[in-house]
């Protein structure tokens, strides 16, 4: 299992320096001088040149990259214009408020997903089955934003259950989650439609594998066989599709913090871009890949936990 | 007295195509601490006979008549679901054909042995005991420490053992054995039988063997039935079917056993033309389109012919041996 891991972990650092080449790439391929961008119209050659050594352009290309990745594996990502802050920090300031919200979004797709994909799968075919698949897929069709601002109408507005935006009180828990719901439901509805789907399909294949004939045939009860002998096997692909749409999380996460006005990384790219503050959007972009692949670590791991072949094919 | 008697047994399937006839008016019994064998090649009907008897039918599938009578007093015909899962894997246990995948591969081994065990009232460390004294039985080596394993660890001839050993583990009445040792090769064939026939002696269990094999059925069971198209067309003691086989079916099923076959031949035999489409079934016999005896009398459906025992044939012509041609 330890190796299993080590295995994972080691593909994902190979992901990380890839997605690092190609920040590198994209930096370095954009037309245009950047001394001369940053010094204005009116800067002498002699200013440009200074800038260009001190930015290392004037080095060439493999050693401009080799400092590049030197200091992005010393957590180094440059340094923010506007308030002359490390981007790191100001990045790690927001991600927590991120972090939350998209652990609610799995927590709301997950509890309403799973169940009701299993629903659906022992009553396949049925009303239940029926109405269970439609909603599935109309949460699967409506965009997260629309979801924000709705259900911001509805129970913060409207209904006033819920309180409107912010990221509630530093400090106190009980409002911070107050504040969490809507937009964890903005940023997970979509994949309680997917989960459950997915869940309904796996689930079916897996009730007609022949372990669950036998287990049929031993007269074990059958909430047993559902939800420890097939539904065991059945969550195994849902859990390596969250790891994936922990990505598409993170770009909804960007209208629910914009429409709820909590901070987080996407409110601070999505700020950092309309004002130009490339370094911010980088170190974001950045700070998230790495989240991204470590989260698909995690669930590989898991998957690996919880199923016993896949751990044993590493051994 | 017979732990199981099928008694005129139908069973139908609704189908988009139409109702299609499974199994038709098919009796038979086994009597405590025998094996009966089931032969008949695919689609004859031995699985549907099998989730007859196990309330296990699917859906579409229903018993149109006759009844299934258990242990004298119950019939798993008409019995509700919460009774016959009490008697599912308690008084009668099921061997499938598949070893690969009858055990549950997320499920270590030892927690599926507990679980079959739920209704025992044992505690954990008792129903682990019991296992591993059954595991021990089956000849899996070191049975303790394999309890945690899981069953991609265990190689197919073990993972039958394993099955066969959770199947016998209740001491059920009746273990049905459903082509146990197809998927395995022939060492371990003859293994698991041995392994079968000393568990039965044991356990004191009648056993209901399923197979198109029939090497195995003649090693195993002291009688048999022969299936064809969902109907039985021959019964009797092992014995009588396999020195003098009446219906015409099971003698060609005979002399289609490569393993009877004295000399070299550039084809294997086989039996001309296929199983009829249950959806309409032939008129009279139902072997009758395929038979080479067959005449007009044949379109009217033949009677039991006893030939004398309990061997019974279900042939207008059950009177020609095997040899004989007509």
């Amino acid at each position: 299992m330890i190796r299993y891991a080590i295995k994972r972990l080691w593909l994902g650092a190979i992901i990380i320096s890839f997605a690092l080449m190609m920040m590198f790439a994209m930096v370095y391929l954009i037309p245009g001088d950047p001394a001369s961008v940053a010094l204005g119209p009116r800067a002498t050659p002699e200013m440009k040149e200074a800038l260009r050594e001190r930015m290392g352009l004037d080095q060439p290309v493999w050693k401009q990259f080799a400092n590049f990745y030197g200091s992005a594996l010393h957590g180094d990502l440059g340094t923010e214009v506007l308030s002359n802050r490390p981007v790191l920090n100001v990045v790690m300031e927001q991600l927590p408020f991120t972090l939350a919200l998209i652990v609610g979004g799995i927590t709301w797709s997950v509890a309403l997903g799973i169940p009701l994909g299993c629903i659906a799968a022992v009553r396949r075919g049925g009303f239940v089955d029926q109405v269970i698949g439609v909603l599935s897929v109309a949460m699967i069709a409506v965009p997260s934003f629309v979801v924000a601002i709705y259900s911001l109408l509805v129970f913060a507005v409207a209904l006033q259950w819920l309180p409107a935006i912010g990221a509630g009180d530093p400090g106190n828990i009980a409002s911070q989650l107050q504040h969490l719901i809507l937009p964890s439901l903005a940023v997970g509805l979509g994949w309680i439609g997917y989960i459950s789907r997915m869940v309904r399909a796996s689930m079916l294949e897996t009730l007609e594998a022949s372990h669950i004939r036998t287990a049929r045939a031993f007269g074990l009860p059958e909430h047993r066989i559902i939800y420890t002998y097939a539904l065991r096997i059945a969550v195994l692909p849902t859990i390596t599709l969250l790891g994936v749409g922990i990505g598409h999380m993170l770009s909804s996460s960007v209208f629910a913090e914009i429409v709820f006005a909590r901070p987080g990384i996407g409110k601070l790219v999505y700020e950092a871009i309309s004002v130009r503050n490339y370094p911010i959007v980088s170190g974001a972009v950045l700070v998230t890949t790495v989240f991204f692949v470590l989260v698909n670590v995690a669930a590989d791991i898991l998957v690996g936990l919880l199923d016993p072949r896949v751990r044993s094919s590493f051994n | 007295m017979a732990v199981l008697a099928v008694n005129n047994l139908s069973v139908a399937f609704h189908t988009e195509s139409g109702r299609l006839e499974a199994l038709k008016d098919v009796s038979f019994s086994v009597p405590a601490n025998r094996s009966v064998g089931v032969v008949g090649e695919s689609g004859c009907g031995k699985s549907t006979l099998i989730n007859a008897i196990l309330g296990l039918l699917a859906d579409n599938g229903e018993i149109s008549a006759g009844e299934i009578v258990f242990e004298d007093d119950k019939d798993l015909a008409r019995l509700d679901a919460a009774a016959m899962r009490n008697l599912r894997g308690q008084r009668i246990a099921t061997v499938f054909q598949d070893p690969m995948g009858a055990l549950n591969p997320v499920l270590s081994v030892g927690r599926q042995m507990r679980d079959i065990q739920y209704r025992s009232g044992l505690s954990k460390r008792d129903k682990d005991a019991r296992s591993v004294a059954m595991l021990r039985k089956v000849r899996i080596p070191d049975p303790e420490s394999r309890l945690a394993q899981f069953p991609h660890e265990f190689s197919g001839g073990m993972k039958q053992r394993i099955a066969i050993a959770m199947a016998l583990m209740m001491e059920p009445a009746l273990l049905i054995a459903d082509e146990p040792t197809t998927a395995l090769d022939a060492t371990l064939e003859v293994a698991t039988i041995e392994l079968l026939k000393d568990l039965q002696r044991e356990i004191g269990c009648s056993v209901l063997f399923i197979s198109h094999h029939l090497g195995v059925i003649a090693e195993l069971c002291d009688e048999m039935i022969v299936m064809y198209a969902g109907e039985v067309v021959e019964s009797g003691t092992t014995r009588e079917i396999f020195h003098d086989a009446r219906h015409p079916y099971t003698q060609r099923l005979l002399a289609c056993d490569p393993a009877r076959l004295s000399r070299r031949v550039p084809r294997l035999p086989t039996i001309a033309g296929t199983l009829p489409d249950l959806r309409r079934r032939p008129s009279g016999c139902v072997f009758q389109p395929r038979c080479d005896r067959a005449d007009a009398q044949c379109l009217e459906v033949p009677p039991a012919a006893p030939i004398g025992g309990s061997h019974i044939a279900r042939c207008w012509h059950a009177d020609i041996p095997l040899g004989v041609s007509a």
